[in-house]
């Protein structure tokens, strides 16, 4: 009698698909608080706010503070021509060169470190022609902001490509007509129909230049109050009190998640 | 009378484009079927689709010309241009979208040229609306005014009736058809539609898959057609 068979099986099957989907679904979501719950919940306030009291706090704030803002100016300043001019651009060669920009997403951050040295160290490409101006960038704050923008210009460039791409050319085209020179055609069309995703991508930009880590590592060293950004400091808090390490996080954690509502917030407008 | 002659070769997909025309006082209409390359012949009279060779001359001055490397920059031609979807500036009001091509010192001169352009068009009372607040008619008379507003050789109106209503496409086609009668400035008018050319345009010119198939008048070729496309063309005028 395969009748009740099969209909017993289905009965089983209904009631094992929710909960085998649940149960995955639960392990994703305590594997993405769980760490969120460590840091929030296994100091008291008063410790937090000791740990922010480290001396290596201030000189860390301050340097990140420095370092991810001049990265930023460099991406958003060298970066937004790049993307306008690979948005109007269809041949082959733009879609490789806008491949390659993008690589430092997928780079293992080891691997960005061994490649910045590799370029701009003092045995690199650039290594010899830098000595001889007297320019040593390794282990300097050069060398952060160098790492910085490696690893965060694609987050910007990306984001400007597909905003200059989504552009209306008929609108490109009425404004040339209208006289305007390419240059007036981008600073009074293309820019500001693009700010909102110009604005959106420099959010994340900025916030992958906050977290480098490895390559800020190997490439500019951690030296305090010279190359030791946040995340370095929070590297360095681990070995002597976990308190000022947590702290660190915590505020670390608050401008990302600000950073990343923002962002939703721009791309819901 | 400045007259508008054009004769230029070119490539468009996968077609050869081989367009010779000329405006003169009197409306011209571009006419044929979807993908003949009536918009591309638009673009590069305009300037913004190299040619691959013939010239473009306005009252006699060539704008392009590959024989004698000439090849005036689009902003440099002074030709009016309303696009399909008619391309206004979605972050300025109807005002400013108007005013950014007029040539004036002062943004107080290039505003006051802007309105009455405007007014010229009765949409005065648009000025401070942006284009998502427009309707079709409406943001047809404001791509309009912007293309006059900057005081154009030529104009070259690209579908300027087919994303209209058809209940407001009457008033509107009378209207253009009476502005284009009294502004006697070497116009083309890419349409699809019989009845534009009989209130927009005295000449005809028919193109299919990138070549001139017929010139003249609605009446000439309603009377010989020819080509299958003329004759449904012709045919179908009410």
């Amino acid at each position: 009698m395969p009748e009740p068979l099969t209909a017993a099986r289905g009965r089983f099957a209904r009631a094992a698909w929710p909960v085998t989907l649940g149960a995955l679904a639960g392990v994703m979501l305590l594997l993405a608080l769980l760490p969120l719950a460590g840091l929030l919940f296994t100091a008291t306030p008063a410790e937090l706010a000791a740990g922010l009291g480290d001396p290596l706090v201030g000189p860390a704030v301050r340097l990140t503070l420095a370092t991810t803002t001049v990265s930023l100016a460099l991406v958003v300043a060298c970066g937004t021509p790049l993307a306008w001019l690979l948005a109007r651009r269809r041949g082959r060669l733009a879609r490789v060169v806008e491949t390659l920009v993008e690589l430092p997403v997928v780079l293992p951050p080891a691997v960005a470190g061994v490649a910045l040295l590799l370029a701009f160290g003092r045995r690199g490409l650039l290594g010899g022609p830098l000595a001889a101006l007297g320019i040593g960038l390794p282990f300097s704050r050069a060398a952060v902001v160098l790492a910085q923008s490696f690893v965060a210009a694609p987050f910007y460039v990306q984001a400007a490509l597909v905003a200059f791409r989504r552009l209306d050319p008929e609108v490109v085209v009425v404004a040339r007509s209208l006289g305007a020179s390419p240059a007036r055609v981008f600073f009074t069309i293309a820019a500001p129909l693009a700010a909102p995703a110009l604005g959106g991508g420099a959010a994340l930009c900025w916030a992958r230049a906050l977290g480098e880590f490895g390559a800020t590592l190997m490439f500019a060293g951690n030296l305090v109050g010279r190359t030791q950004t946040l995340p370095l400091a929070i590297y360095a808090a681990l070995e002597t009190d976990v308190r000022t390490a947590q702290s660190l996080s915590l505020v670390l954690v608050a401008v990302a998640g600000a950073l990343l509502v923002a962002v939703r917030a721009g791309r819901a407008r | 009378m400045t007259a508008l002659e054009v004769a230029v070769r070119g490539h468009v997909g996968a077609f050869a484009l081989d367009v010779a025309l000329t405006a003169g006082e009197a409306p011209l209409a571009l006419v044929g079927p979807n993908g003949a390359g009536k918009t591309s012949t638009l673009l590069m009279i305009l300037g913004a689709l190299p040619p691959d060779g013939g010239h473009v001359a306005l009252g006699g001055a060539a704008l392009y010309d590959r024989a004698r490397g000439v090849d005036v920059a689009v902003e440099d031609r002074r030709l009016g241009f309303v696009p399909q979807r008619y391309g206004l500036f979605p972050h300025m009001d109807a005002r400013d979208n108007v005013a950014y091509g007029v040539r004036a010192r002062s943004r107080t001169a290039r505003r006051e040229r802007a309105l009455a352009v405007l007014a010229e068009l009765d949409a005065a009372a648009l000025a401070t609306r942006r284009p998502p607040e427009l309707s079709g008619g409406e943001l047809q008379r404001v791509a309009l005014a912007r293309a006059l507003a900057c005081e154009p050789r030529a104009l070259l109106l690209d579908e300027p009736l087919a994303a209209l209503d058809v209940s407001v496409r009457a008033d509107v086609r009378r209207f253009l058809a009476q502005r284009l009668r009294a502004w006697r400035i070497p116009t083309v008018v890419v349409t699809h539609d019989p009845d534009d050319v009989a209130a927009l345009a005295n000449d005809v010119v028919v193109l299919e898959a990138g070549a001139v198939v017929q010139t003249g008048t609605l009446a000439a070729l309603a009377a010989r057609p020819a080509t299958d496309f003329v004759r449904r063309f012709t045919s179908g005028s009410s």
